[in-house]
């Protein structure tokens, strides 16, 4: 396990504390007495102010990631192991009621924020949530909803006693960003938040994101499976497949050059805007492996054109690939044709 | 009814148009839709939630629900639909045009075998004995990739991933030999690399059997590389319509321009400034004279809020696009042709 050089490598924001460390976090899942390995020993920083992507296939553990690290997982039928360290502090051995305390700088976006919204409250009511239980006065209370409101572009008389379903998506988001600013965390995790917007609105949202971002030196978590939404927002981004890192690193290492084969298939696969010619068939074929019996040494040399019976024997650890990333391969991608370019050319 | 057309045309709309029945006033979901599908080529329909992408499909296929009355003319392989009646209409369809949805899971039912949901439509539009469908329906899914087709034909649903899923929804779609094949975001549920798969494989069987097809997504990405023509819908409008790689590469219609430009891109560095577009969609309860765009129009002048501009030609290719004042149209650069004339020998 290649737990203390995961934050080093690639990082182009100022790492010089880590706001968050997480250290071979693993999740099992129980179902029908069958174990289910969701996430197999990840570990990652994240430093103030800085963006980290996630992405891989659905399945690949993103989501139990973010849960996670905000103790969101399910009480039953769920183990997790490993430790998640926020500003030195362990978070694992905390009380519900000082995790709950703990949640005013650690908060959450989901995808869908008309389901992470109770439809009978007005939207003054959710927006001020998170400040009622952290027992905020109600006049600083009232105050910093307005704020909260105010940088994603609302004025709170003109909102006042609306409900969610008045709202379209991509308001719906921006109330949920409000939110989760109202409470004034350090970092946001951002499950899928732009996935089921318009194009024209998901621009918008993220631009939002961003300004935010700069303006009150927010740390984010951005998972995604959209990699040049990922792309877009984030400083450095890791690869999920299986439940495990295959590969992390800063924007520019992971697209431009990217050294796992894993990264470069999920890179072809990306839908391109590029119209200049029709694009062949290549008959790939994906199929993932069983979450619950996962292949012997690497996972995915299954799907791997490069695996040997060297990759069936022995995992490969997360080590300092050929251009500066971290990957988990025993035969990286030493060239430097990207992915994306290497595609249309 | 089995006259053969040499017409190069499978499917075409004549200043169609959709209404839904309101008060106040009836809510016109489509408006003067008009554009071709041309045997053996793809067309992909593009535009965000709203635009009216799933009305103009499901008035197509004869699916629309009562309330909305449809106006104009369609016309299926030189068959007026309008003026058929339902039950001929259905049967029509069933023969000539397979469809899949964008949920597998809620077109195919949980209590049936997929073998026999692939049969279904063999056996009634082309009167296949159960032995001989059952034949077809294994075929049809080793033409899609279904491991040990045999053995699958009496798994159900559930079986399957999500993926595996949508395969067998082409494989039903196939079961009449269809003329046109329509996936309305067909892909949209799936992640990218099964996405890339299951759009590899319509594009392989649209042209290995000659079909034509219709791609219907709000993903530019997945319409641009697969179809030779692309329309691009509005608040209900035709705004752009052409050749595909004229549309993307020199979008004259703001709207498609800025939907272009609002997407983020692989190559841009982290933090890029995406450019978004004011204002909201359209709303169908409030439609106001003039040009959908023109309220969200960086460019819109008064004529744009008066009348909504008629389809002008740009170019020979066939590409067209409705607005009053549209970008400037960029000539080829002869280098350009050069290097795309290399291109396409190169393949």
């Amino acid at each position: 396990m290649a737990g203390d050089v995961t934050g080093a490598a690639g990082s182009s924001a100022p790492s010089t504390e880590a706001l968050l460390t997480v250290d071979r976090l693993s999740v099992n899942f129980t179902r029908s007495g069958k174990v289910m390995r969701a996430v197999d020993g990840v570990s990652f920083k994240v430093a103030a102010g800085e963006t980290l992507g996630l992405v891989g296939e659905s399945g690949s553990g993103k989501t139990t990631i973010g849960r996670a690290l905000l103790r969101l997982l399910p009480e039953v039928n769920t183990k997790w192991d490993g430790s998640i360290r926020y500003q030195g502090s362990d978070i694992g051995p905390l009380s519900n009621a000082t995790m709950r305390r703990m949640r005013s700088r650690l908060q959450m976006i989901f995808q869908d924020p008309l389901s992470s919204f109770n439809p009978r409250r007005k939207v003054e009511a959710i927006v001020a949530e998170g400040l009622v239980i952290q027992g905020v006065p109600k006049q600083e209370r009232d105050q910093r909803v307005r704020a909260a409101l105010a940088d994603v572009g609302f004025e709170l008389s003109e909102i006042a006693g609306r409900r969610p379903h008045q709202f379209s998506g991509g308001q719906c988001q921006r109330i949920a960003i409000a939110r989760a600013l109202a409470v004034e965390p350090e970092l946001i995790v951002c499950d899928e938040p732009v996935a089921s917007l318009d194009v024209s609105v998901q621009a918008h949202v993220i631009n939002l994101l961003q300004d935010i971002r700069e303006a009150r030196k927010l740390a984010l978590i951005f998972i995604s499976h959209d990699l040049a939404v990922v792309r877009n927002v984030s400083d450095r981004v890791a690869v999920l497949y299986m439940g495990k890192i295959v590969e992390m690193g800063s924007g520019e290492q992971v697209y431009d050059r990217p050294a796992h084969p894993y990264t470069r298939t999920l890179l072809e696969a990306v839908p391109v805007v590029d119209a200049s010619r029709k694009l062949r068939p290549d008959g790939q074929r994906s199929v993932m492996p069983s979450r619950i019996k996962p292949p012997s040494g690497c996972a995915f040399r299954t799907r791997c054109a490069r695996a040997t019976t060297k990759c069936a024997e022995t995992e490969p650890s997360l080590t300092p690939g050929p251009h500066g990333q971290l990957v988990a391969c025993h035969f990286p991608h030493q060239e430097e044709a990207p992915g994306h370019v290497a595609r249309t050319a | 009814m089995t006259e053969h057309h040499q017409d190069s045309t499978i499917l075409a709309c004549e200043d169609m148009s959709c209404r839904i029945a309101a008060e106040p006033q009836p809510l016109k979901v489509l408006q003067d839709i008009n554009f071709q599908v041309r045997r053996r080529t793809a067309l992909g329909i593009v535009g965000e939630s709203g635009a009216g992408k799933s009305m103009l499909i499901k008035a197509i296929m004869g699916i629309a629900p009562s309330s909305v009355s449809i106006q104009g003319r369609i016309t299926l392989d030189g068959h007026d639909l309008l003026s058929m009646n339902p039950r001929e209409w259905a049967r029509l369809m069933g023969r000539k045009v397979g469809i899949v949805f964008q949920n597998p899971m809620t077109s195919l039912n949980p209590y049936v075998p997929i073998g026999r949901q692939i049969d279904e439509a063999s056996r009634l539009h082309l009167g296949l004995s159960r032995d001989d469908a059952r034949t077809r329906a294994i075929e049809l899914l080793t033409v899609v990739g279904i491991p040990d087709p045999k053995d699958c034909y009496d798994y159900y649903p559930h079986h399957f991933s999500g993926g595996m899923k949508q395969r067998i929804m082409i494989a039903a779609a196939l079961s009449c030999h269809p003329d046109l094949l329509i996936a309305d975001e067909a892909t949209t549920a799936l992640d990218v690399t099964v996405q890339k798969e299951v759009l590899d494989l319509l594009q392989r069987i649209q042209e290995e059997r000659q079909m034509s097809m219709i791609l219907v997504s709000h993903n530019l990405g997945v319409v641009a590389g697969r179809t030779d023509e692309i329309l691009v819908l509005y608040g209900g409008h035709v705004i752009e319509f052409g050749p595909t790689a004229d549309v993307f590469r020199n979008p004259r219609h703001r709207y498609t321009e800025a939907l272009l430009s609002a997407m983020p891109q692989m190559d841009q560095p982290a933090h890029t400034r995406l450019r978004t577009i004011p204002g909201q969609p359209p709303s169908l309860a409030k439609q106001l004279p003039g040009c959908p765009f023109a309220p969200r129009c960086p460019a819109a002048q008064g004529a744009c809020h008066a009348f909504m501009p008629e389809m002008i030609a740009s170019g020979s290719s066939g590409h067209r696009f409705a607005c009053h004042f549209p970008l400037e149209e960029i000539r080829a650069q002869p280098q350009e042709e050069i290097s795309e004339m290399d291109l396409a020998h190169g393949r």
